[in-house]
């Protein structure tokens, strides 16, 4: 069935598919190029049975196609990725979580290792693929690296310093935290494990949990509030493109640049303190009601931090983009070309870097962003180059959203209160709800299931990363070990967004 | 090279000159203060805070389960306030419960500070963090702790990437199961004597995440930690000010 972001679908009126019908209008929803899967999984319905529900997304039509199958534990099922190569996390998920058995998945490895797991076997037993040669090298990596950042493992195969395959780890991450939103039975629990779910993305995150709750609840946010959470999460794309500027100055050994454009996200995370009391925005965003209402002088500090940090990073980031040391490290650095992007699924800043025109924003617009103009920024080259200017052109777009946002929200006068705010969780029964929204790394979608009584049965997450860490493991073939820390930086995906 | 040197002169003073006294800005939510003879529904607070970091009898607020979201304060005001006041580390797992009536600043008890830590680590403190299921926004704050504006190498504390060029491991997360074993080996890895910090509310008591079957907080218990940190995340001076205090090099 056809549906939009946050549409609210009773379970009864989706109808269950044979397998193979289920397999073959996913294979023809997926055919257009504009058609991507954005999530897809799996949920235990009796003792032996599971039903599957995969979600295909039209960036073109705006629609999004909904379907669903019941299959029995033994069933024998043919792999969607075999066909559709960026459907592999998902059925790699689902394997582990259930054992379900898929037929002709090229690469059937565990995913994050949930302690639930019925397949999959130990963490420190993961089958990597192998090159027998005696003039290849493995190098290992991780789970602890280096610098203070998230555990993951990364397994190179070598010749010399050129690297021919790299295999991403993950898992370490796990903490279980889909299987905590339905154990956790108070609303501000789960509102605050949303914001845990990647503290890089905090309002992403909880915007997409937050969408999903009201539109279950049948609560629609006024539009003053709306606006309020468009305004936070262009703020959360400003502050984390700016840290990122810096860490891939970092990664070049560029100083200056690592120590400017560090010292500019500062500003940017302290307007979120000044704003809620957290420099990443947590307890910003709630469901039903907000503590912290945007108000004129937020407004007008607004308007004077940006006027301060402008003219010091456009001055910074014409200088980085200028400087040949700079360029020749990220110029044709980690190039993922538009088809290969396609053909594996990348989404959001990474996808838009190599040509992908995807943003929910635009595609699947929720919120204010329904009645907004925006036109996404597309780069073409895919290298690193395209994704650290990716970073410059957004930072300057979200700035001016949030100029338009900000003249929105002075039309709609100030507020004070919440003509009629919630603070339990009620939901309808037996119904699912897809929330999308476009954090500052990409497409975030969340999924909540209800049972019988109205409150939540399974609550499953698709981070941008569950889609782009493949992209990063095919970026750096064929370069050299030494620029594989810039083209991490460049995607800078997120481990415990993947692990859950 | 004329770019390079005007885009410097630009930048003026980034850094904080004193740590310790400078003001954060905004609204941030620091050590809470429970006003004593105010009455108040204990039942409700009970159940509105998500963290369960709130104790009764006497009313009370955990720090180390606090996530800091000031529910509680915008449901009694006049009961419950959050000041802006960062210095919230303690060595002492009970030092973080913050008691009705108290509003006395939170400092590292130097009595219960191993010998060997101040007199090895004084001058320099080399850290190696490890993150076992953290969100990435303690790591962050972390990194932020080594930028321009707070600068901690001016201490003689930094991060260093091998636990056997450490002095001591900085935890974050509430300690994944899938990442026990490998938080162990870095552990073990750095030379005696060590210290342990556990950084923000996840590290401290698992958080919301205390009793999710994924994590193994038990291999802490056999582990002596040195300094916690609450947070969440930390902030950057909570950091700063927790380890001067440990060292014994606060001035203030």
């Amino acid at each position: 069935m056809k549906i939009t972001n946050n549409q609210v679908v009773a379970l009864a009126d989706i109808e269950r598919l044979t397998y193979n019908d289920f397999f073959m209008q996913a294979c023809d929803a997926l055919g257009n190029d504009a058609a991507h899967c954005v999530s897809y999984f799996a949920l235990p319905e009796g003792e032996e049975e599971y039903l599957l529900f995969c979600y295909i997304a039209n960036d073109e039509t705006h629609d999004i196609e909904l379907l669903c199958s019941k299959v029995n534990k033994n069933d024998e099922l043919q792999s969607l990725t075999s066909q559709n190569l960026a459907i592999h996390p998902f059925e790699r998920e689902i394997y582990e979580k259930y054992a379900l058995n898929f037929i002709g998945h090229p690469w059937l490895k565990p995913l994050r290792y949930p302690h639930d797991r019925q397949a999959g076997g130990d963490i420190y037993d993961y089958p990597f693929y192998q090159i027998d040669s005696p003039e290849l090298h493995r190098v290992g990596v991780g789970p602890i690296h280096a610098g203070i950042i998230e555990p993951g493992h990364f397994r190179f195969i070598c010749e010399g310093e050129k690297i021919h395959h790299l295999e991403i780890q993950l898992g370490w991450q796990h903490r279980g935290i889909e299987n905590l939103f339905v154990e956790k039975k108070k609303l501000l629990q789960r509102a605050t494990l949303s914001e845990n779910i990647a503290g890089d993305t905090v309002i992403g995150h909880a915007t997409a949990f937050t969408n999903a709750t009201e539109a279950l609840a049948g609560w629609e946010a006024p539009e003053w509030l709306q606006v309020e959470r468009a305004i936070a999460l262009e703020q959360e794309r400003i502050a984390v493109h700016t840290g990122d500027l810096s860490a891939i100055c970092t990664d070049v050994a560029y100083q200056l640049g690592n120590a400017v454009f560090g010292r500019l996200r500062t500003p940017m995370i302290n307007y979120m303190q000044k704003w809620c009391g957290s420099r990443f925005g947590k307890s910003l965003i709630r469901p039903f009601k907000t503590n912290f209402i945007f108000t004129e002088a937020l407004a007008k500090d607004w308007e004077d931090t940006i006027a301060k940090y402008l003219p010091h990073f456009t001055e910074m980031a014409e200088q980085m983009f200028d400087l040949p040391s700079v360029l020749s490290r990220i110029e044709r650095t980690g190039v993922v070309p538009t088809q290969l992007a396609r053909t594996i699924g990348l989404v959001g800043m990474a996808g838009k870097a190599s040509g992908l025109n995807r943003d929910v924003r635009t595609s699947h617009p929720w919120g204010a962003y329904k009645d907004m103009n925006y036109e996404p920024v597309v780069l073409q080259s895919g290298d690193v180059y395209a994704r650290a200017q990716m970073r410059y052109k957004e930072i300057l777009k979200s700035i001016q959203l949030i100029r338009d946002l900000i003249i929105r929200r002075r039309a709609l006068g100030e507020q004070t209160k919440i003509e009629n705010p919630q603070t339990k969780w009620t939901a309808k029964a037996d119904s699912i709800v897809l929330s999308m929204t476009e954090g500052w790394r990409g497409m975030i979608c969340h999924v909540a299931v209800t049972g019988a009584d109205g409150d939540l049965r399974a609550y499953k997450i698709t981070d941008p990363s569950v889609h782009n860490w493949l992209g990063l493991a095919l970026a750096v073939r064929e370069n050299g070990i030494s620029d594989f820390p810039i083209c991490n930086k460049s995607f800078d995906l997120s481990y415990c967004g993947h692990d859950l | 090279m004329l770019e390079t040197l005007k885009i410097w002169w630009h930048q003026g003073k980034q850094w904080i000159p004193d740590v310790e006294t400078t003001e954060v800005p905004g609204i941030f939510r620091g050590r809470p203060i429970i006003k004593a003879g105010v009455a108040v529904d204990e039942a409700m607070l009970l159940d509105l805070c998500p963290m369960d970091a709130i104790q009764t009898n006497p009313l009370a607020i955990d720090l180390g389960k606090c996530s800091f979201c000031g529910e509680c304060a915008f449901a009694c005001p006049d009961k419950i306030q959050f000041t802006k006041d960062f210095k919230l580390s303690h060595n002492l797992r009970e030092g973080l419960v913050i008691k009705e009536g108290v509003d006395t600043p939170i400092r590292v008890d130097a009595d219960k500070v191993r010998k060997e830590i101040r007199k090895t680590f004084g001058r320099s403190l080399k850290l190696r963090q490890v993150s076992a299921g953290g969100d990435g926004s303690c790591e962050l704050e972390l990194n932020a702790t080594g930028n321009v504006n707070f600068d901690v190498g001016r201490f003689g504390i930094d991060f260093v990437a091998s636990p056997r060029h450490a002095d001591g491991i900085v935890l974050t997360g509430p300690l994944s199961e899938n990442m026990a074993e490998s938080f162990l080996d870095a552990y073990n890895a750095v030379p005696d004597p060590k210290v342990l910090i556990l950084a923000g509310t996840d590290a401290i008591s698992g958080g919301l995440f205390a009793d999710s079957e994924a994590v193994k907080r038990s291999v802490l218990n056999d582990l002596h930690v040195d300094l916690y940190v609450p947070g969440n995340p930390v902030h950057p001076l909570t950091f700063v000010n927790g380890v001067l205090g440990l060292l014994g090099k606060m001035k203030h």
